[in-house]
């Protein structure tokens, strides 16, 4: 006999939900407790810690000031650059391609090229020295540098992960029909308006689900910033890293990923808020 | 049906094989010398010249207080003689699990080992419990370009923390870079220069003292003397790299992580003793000892293996492929590598200094030494590098310091004067 037409799409889609749920679920739930206890009772202590610690308040610094910067930044780029690929006729595909390749590369890798180009004897003082604009080995990433330092990190943010977002409005905008944008002409729109009136709205559901992932990568950035600053600048993750491995107290560390988690849904039903399209244009 | 229990039969007899050769053969569990290309060349190297057939296993250091316990609760004793550090030999002590070795001390005494670090293998009793066995420590290691900014008066192998402030000082003032370097990155051990260099050169102890008058003046000389010191520290984990780029002249670290820098280029770098303070030469010795399970199977071989591990020509083909150094006194054979030869000059020199202070890594801690290390990294963060007052740090670190050792219960170590109970910041 046939089963119930209607049991089906459960059916299939039963596997990947108990797949997150043991995997997923049940590990954030114990992450959750385990912030949440110290010595066999429920308390706060954990975060007490945490917030006590010397290194906290620049690791939630360091993190929200490499969010605030690279996000909008990264935005503005895949904008600017999706809008370049639209007019680009011949070898359209292998432009895309060389774009994305930072993609393919993992986050420690792009963190060590970047720490081998900005390290004392790098390629970048090699240049400038036999250009003769310095004198002596420059110190880019020392802790007393602090704001070159930041600098690198967010160009190698930058260089790493803005493809994810192109990819993303790219797809966007291929989707978004010719009609309107030669309705917009035909009224004598300018190439602004058009960008700002048509383009724009339009491609507002992919810009959601970039900012989305980009802005919850973001507050996780682990591996570059730990090549590039070390030591110097630490991050939320980071510190979740050095409470787990080094002082191995699992309590504090579980304590800082249940910030990390709860700074992220908060960024994305911001996101899913500010960005909603109203029903009436659905 | 026949041919399974045909294959059954074989295997039977195969296992039954190996483990009457395993019964004959001495067990040598050793925490030390764990990676793959150690433990062959102590296989077919070091141990290539014993009468007896040995089975060299190694064993994680966090696993051999269990692995004994779960021995001795099962019954079956497998293990003869156990390799490891001083401080992973101090668990088994509560155990009951070490044969007293008394009658080896005559034999290996004349041989020269040193007798603190012979009285370091009592572990805190009256019997002989380990033999020492191979060794290493931190040094100091300069590039020779560095020599003629060296204070007058001032001699490498009993420099004071006063003299390198003045070298590093000098040698700032002359070439314009700081070149004084430190192991103060995420994986260096920068910790161990505080724990068992500064702590105990300036105070005499660790733990005690942590916030006494003593430590504050420390730790304000201390911030003077970063002064001179290479910004990029934070960032380094071997000082061989900084040493053979040149980007640091004089440099701490462990041994065996300036080792690379001593067998490229003997001939461009010394070697010498960490220096002095008001209270001594502070410096922690990594130790590591030999000893004898209780139940071992084989007591003669057991001590035969060990006798044949502390002779000076055994200690020789240790240090020469493996690196660890003699405990003996063993004469070098001049066709040593120089490199080795030079750490081996500033190990010796560090232990017979007249001044020496042995300090131990911390005991009775477990699981929570990272925690202990970050009191120390943290006051360094925040007195050196952010400028912050030391008596408001140190007391903020101290309850730290004093909430970490309750919990734990570890007694004081050495240098601090034993405690009843566990160790506490006066």
């Amino acid at each position: 006999m046939l089963m119930d037409a209607r049991f089906i799409p459960y059916l299939l889609i039963a596997p990947s939900l108990g797949f997150l749920t043991v995997l997923f679920f049940v590990p954030l739930v114990q992450t959750i407790a385990l912030a949440f206890q110290s010595d066999g009772g429920w308390s706060g202590a954990n975060f007490a810690r945490m917030a006590d610690d010397l290194n906290f308040t620049d690791a939630v610094v360091n993190t929200f000031e490499i969010v605030i910067i690279v996000v909008p930044l990264q935005l503005l780029l895949a904008l600017a650059m999706a809008m370049m690929l639209q007019h680009v006729r011949g070898g359209r595909d292998i432009v895309l391609w060389i774009w994305s390749i930072p993609l393919g590369i993992s986050d420690l890798a792009a963190g060590l090229v970047w720490l081998a180009i900005l390290t004392d004897k790098g390629y970048l003082n090699s240049i400038l020295l036999r250009l003769g604009v310095l004198s002596g080995p420059q110190s880019w990433l020392s802790y007393e540098t602090p704001a070159t330092l930041l600098a690198a990190i967010v160009v190698a943010e930058l260089w790493r992960a803005t493809a994810i977002v192109l990819v993303i409005l790219v797809a966007g905008v291929q989707l978004i029909p010719k009609e309107y944008g030669e309705a917009a002409d035909v009224f004598g729109a300018t190439p602004w308006q058009r960008f700002t009136r048509v383009t724009l709205p339009l491609l507002k559901p992919s810009i959601q689900t970039a900012l989305i992932l980009r802005t919850v990568l973001a507050f996780e950035m682990f591996a570059i910033v730990l090549s590039i600053g070390g030591r110097n600048f630490p991050v939320l993750v980071s510190e979740a890293f050095n409470w787990q491995y080094n002082q191995q107290d699992f309590g504090v560390a579980a304590a800082y990923a249940v910030i990390v988690m709860g700074v992220s849904l908060t960024a994305t039903l911001i996101y899913l808020w500010v960005l909603r399209t109203p029903a009436a244009q659905r | 049906m026949r041919k399974i229990s045909a294959w059954l039969f074989i295997a039977g007899l195969l296992t039954a094989a190996a483990a009457a050769a395993r019964a004959e053969d001495l067990i040598f569990l050793s925490t030390q010398l764990r990676p793959i290309e150690e433990a062959q060349k102590m296989r077919n190297l070091i141990l290539k010249d014993f009468p007896h057939k040995v089975d060299y296993v190694t064993e994680q250091p966090a696993q051999l207080p269990v692995r004994i316990k779960a021995e001795q609760q099962g019954g079956t004793h497998t293990i003869d003689v156990v390799g490891a550090l001083h401080g992973e030999l101090q668990p088994l002590v509560p155990l009951d699990a070490l044969v007293p070795l008394d009658d080896l001390i005559a034999t290996v005494k004349g041989r020269g080992i040193p007798d603190p670090l012979m009285s370091l293998g009592k572990l805190g009793t009256v019997h002989q419990l380990y033999i020492p066995w191979m060794q290493a420590t931190y040094i100091m290691v300069a590039n020779k370009e560095a020599l003629p900014y060296l204070p007058a008066g001032a001699s490498l192998d009993a420099l004071s923390y006063d003299q390198l402030a003045g070298w590093a000082g000098a040698v700032q003032a002359k070439t314009g870079k700081r070149l004084l370097g430190f192991p103060a990155g995420p994986q260096g051990l920068m910790h161990r220069f505080f724990e068992g260099f500064l702590y105990p050169s300036y105070t005499g102890g660790v733990v005690a003292p942590f916030r006494s008058e003593a430590a504050e003046a420390m730790w304000t000389g201390f911030a003077l003397l970063w002064k001179s010191v290479n910004p990029n520290s934070t960032s380094y984990n071997f000082m061989q790299e900084p040493l053979l780029s040149g980007d640091v002249w004089i440099a701490f670290d462990h041994i065996a992580r300036v080792l690379d820098a001593l067998r490229q280029k003997p001939d461009q770098f010394v070697a010498f003793p960490a220096p002095a303070g008001p209270k001594g030469r502070g410096y922690m010795p990594v130790l590591a000892g030999l000893a004898v399970v209780k139940g071992a199977a084989d007591m003669s071989g057991a001590t035969a293996l060990i006798d044949y591990l502390a002779q000076p020509e055994t200690q020789i083909a240790t240090v020469r492929s493996v690196g660890f150094f003699p405990v003996v006194k063993a004469d070098l054979p001049p066709d040593l590598d120089p490199g080795i030869k030079l750490g081996a000059g500033a190990i010796e020199k560090t232990q017979s200094a007249t001044d020496a202070l042995t300090a131990l890594l911390p005991i009775g801690l477990g699981q929570r030494g990272g925690e202990f290390d970050k009191v120390f990294m943290d006051t360094f963060q925040l007195v050196v590098q952010r400028g912050q007052q030391p008596r408001a740090v140190l007391d903020r670190e101290a309850e730290t310091l004093r909430r970490l050792m309750t919990e734990t219960g570890a007694p004081c170590w050495r240098p601090d004067p034993p405690s009843t109970g566990a160790c506490q910041v006066q």
